[in-house]
């Protein structure tokens, strides 16, 4: 896994609340059987036309979200289906963060699994993050953060700086790219202990 | 020991360890596996040279992608085909067994895992689906992963897993006459909202859902994730054990599993993080409006305005929906007109649905302004159903009657709304594009569903004109 460190980019802001994970990324994109490649589905219904060019009505569209790395949204982001295509997706796309008061449970997990961080702040944290993320757009300019996973902070150049939590064993995970897999297999004696306990045969050469 | 809930009970029993500084791994005894969300988790396996743990424990079906036509014809998508074709070739290698397309106990994860007694109280089940919650209803912790903790529980046979807090979802009161286990759910969804049980496990309680059979139940719990559930549960009771009993995975010392089953129940006094308690006498047939199952409304009400929101991100969202879904504030809701009608999904596909719904349309056709399917949630259901003579109700009626698989619930395979079609749907899921870009879903119950595609517009099943032949 990608490690997550520290990271500074400019911020996509989606002003919707209940973005669902058929939105990130619809159906009839989930049937590549490789984890690479969903970038160029991210959002699909939503960022083209009918006819397939861009819109330019949608936010992600928008010169002044070109580039962005950091997407900033309203309550429950990621609801829905648990499809991890909606992480991969946005971390093909170029995102490394998502910003919102409260992700749905699978997808926050997701995330975790992926090197993508995501950020839970206030309602009126992110509220504030929007009115600063337009007024920097209005005047044609994009707005940039600066995320801290080792010190869990988020701020930007003009003053906004806010602390948030992530659980500490993600954290440790993200922050050194750790393989999950590799980490539970070294508990594979007490796997192996619980199995026997519970009256099951034991696992052949499991390690 | 202090009191315990249901969550409590079975949490307790899989905790394998909690290494300082980590989360705890949580044993899983039931792995189910889908097309859509495994193969990238095989993939991995094959990378890191590891094996699937416990092959014995994990079952896997093809679903989401199959056609629900023919089956001796080829798959025509030839991605589809190559999704389904992998997850054959992954259940060889790893020596998963697999019920295939050809395989008669075929059917949608969440149908075939009860019906074959793979789903039993006490258990952890997941899939890479989050629909899973549905296997609560037996009594089991069952939710939906992603495709890294998938692979995760084949190479390990645990997940890293915080507790879920536990939220006591109690209904009071008997069901009222033409009110569903769907329509239940859907009302507990609105109150709830699409984010009320983040963070949570629900136990749906009282005597409401004690005197639902288990197949209700399975509606029930299938839709806790539209409430932002991490899962949902129902205590098992005698109406589990006889429903499992005589199952093809049932457990052989069938009696001596029903006594440590029946310990399983949320001890007296037993406290929840959090506790929400309904009138089942409040529930009215339900219809949701809007593109998130939270936008629901009784079939005697109207299309809700915006400003009837009082919170801006719930007037916005209102606005979004009704502009998507073609509708505006005021409208009542019998008098919107339907182009589709799918009766199926994991959430109301079973052998009770068909019936509920064929007792509607016995004796009537299908609108000449509607397009309506029959989709069964698995093969057992489709065979059972064509011995009850459901299959000919429908057809006589109109309905397209077809092969089981997920459908029309997520349009993976080519059955799918065309923009601007509106569609009466049994699933579980209204979100934009859902079932076809452009499309217009409303959720609803099987007998509802029946109901519109025979009026060709919804309509109050409560007073619904049954003509009983049969």
């Amino acid at each position: 896994m990608q490690p997550f460190t520290t990271h500074t980019g400019i911020v996509a802001p989606l002003d919707r609340a209940n973005v669902d994970t058929d939105q990130i990324i619809p159906k009839q994109f989930l049937k590549r059987i490789e984890r690479t490649g969903f970038g160029q589905f991210l959002f699909f219904d939503w960022r083209f036309l009918p006819d397939g060019t861009l819109d330019p009505a949608f936010e992600l569209n928008a010169p002044t979200a070109a580039g962005g790395s950091i997407l900033l949204a309203r309550r429950n982001f990621g609801c829905g289906s648990s499809r991890e295509h909606a992480p991969w997706a946005l971390a093909d796309y170029g995102f490394r963060a998502v910003i919102a008061p409260t992700f749905a449970d699978i997808f926050f997990n997701n995330c975790l699994q992926n090197g993508m961080l995501p950020i839970r702040l206030s309602e009126e944290d992110v509220a504030e993050l929007f009115r600063r993320t337009t007024a920097a757009n209005a005047a044609g300019e994009s707005y940039q953060l600066h995320v801290d996973l080792r010190e869990c902070t988020v701020r930007d150049d003009a003053g906004f700086a806010r602390s948030f939590t992530v659980d500490p064993f993600r954290r440790q995970c993200l922050l050194e790219g750790l393989d999950d897999i590799g980490l539970s297999l070294r508990h594979v004696d007490q796997i192996a202990a619980w199995e026997a306990g519970h009256g099951l045969p034991p696992v052949a050469g499991s390690r | 020991m202090p009191p315990r809930t249901l969550l409590d009970k079975i949490w307790d029993n899989h905790v394998v360890c909690t290494p300082p500084g980590e989360l705890p791994l949580l044993y899983i005894d039931r792995h189910l596996v889908h097309e859509v969300t495994s193969p990238q988790a095989f993939e991995g396996l094959r990378l890191a040279g590891r094996k699937v743990r416990r092959p014995e424990a994990t079952f896997a079906t093809p679903d989401h992608n199959v056609p629900t036509t023919d089956r001796r014809l080829p798959i025509a998508d030839p991605v589809s085909k190559q999704q389904i074709d992998t997850l054959r070739a992954n259940c060889h290698q790893f020596g998963v067994r697999l019920f295939d397309l050809g395989d008669a106990d075929q059917g949608i994860v969440h149908v075939i895992g009860p019906e074959l007694g793979i789903t039993q109280p006490g258990m952890t089940i997941v899939c890479g689906d989050s629909h899973t919650a549905t296997h609560g209803a037996l009594g089991a912790l069952a939710f939906g992963i992603g495709t890294s903790e998938v692979e995760h529980v084949l190479a390990t046979q645990t997940l890293r897993q915080a507790k879920p807090k536990s939220l006591e979802v109690r209904v009071d009161g008997r069901l009222p006459a033409g009110v569903t286990a769907k329509d239940i759910v859907l009302f507990l969804i609105g109150r709830l909202s699409t984010e009320g049980g983040s963070g949570h496990v629900i136990e749906y309680t009282g005597e409401c859902i004690r005197s639902l059979g288990m197949e209700e139940r399975m509606t029930i719990c299938n839709m806790s994730i539209e409430a932002g559930a991490r899962a949902g549960m129902i205590a098992p009771d005698a109406i589990t054990f006889d429903y499992l009993r005589g199952r093809d995975f049932a457990p052989r010392d069938f009696e001596r599993a029903v006594a440590a089953w029946e310990r399983l129940s949320s001890d007296p006094g037993a406290a929840y993080d959090r506790v929400e308690v309904f009138q089942a006498a409040d529930v009215v047939p339900q219809v949701t409006w809007g593109t998130n199952p939270a936008q629901v409304v009784g079939i005697d009400a109207t299309v809700p305005a915006p400003d009837s929101f009082s919170d801006p991100n719930d007037r916005s969202s209102a606005a979004r929906a009704l502009d998507y879904m073609g509708l505006v504030g005021g409208t009542p809701i019998t008098s919107i007109p339907l182009d589709r009608v799918f009766i199926g999904s994991c959430t109301n596909s079973r052998i009770e649905d068909l019936r509920a719904a064929a007792r509607v349309v016995q004796g009537y056709r299908v609108a000449p302004t509607v397009s309506a399917m029959v989709v069964p949630g698995s093969g057992r259901v489709k065979r059972q159903a064509e011995e009850e003579g459901l299959d000919q109700v429908f057809r006589t009626a109109g309905f397209d009657w077809r092969e089981a698989g997920c459908s029309m619930c997520l349009g993976m395979n080519p059955d799918i709304l065309t923009p601007g079609q509106r569609c009466a749907s049994t699933s579980n899921r209204n979100f934009e594009g859902r079932q076809g870009k452009g499309g217009r879903t409303h959720l609803v119950s099987p007998a509802m569903a029946a109901a519109a595609a025979v009026s060709g517009h919804f309509v109050d099943i409560r007073s619904w004109n049954y003509k009983e032949s049969r």
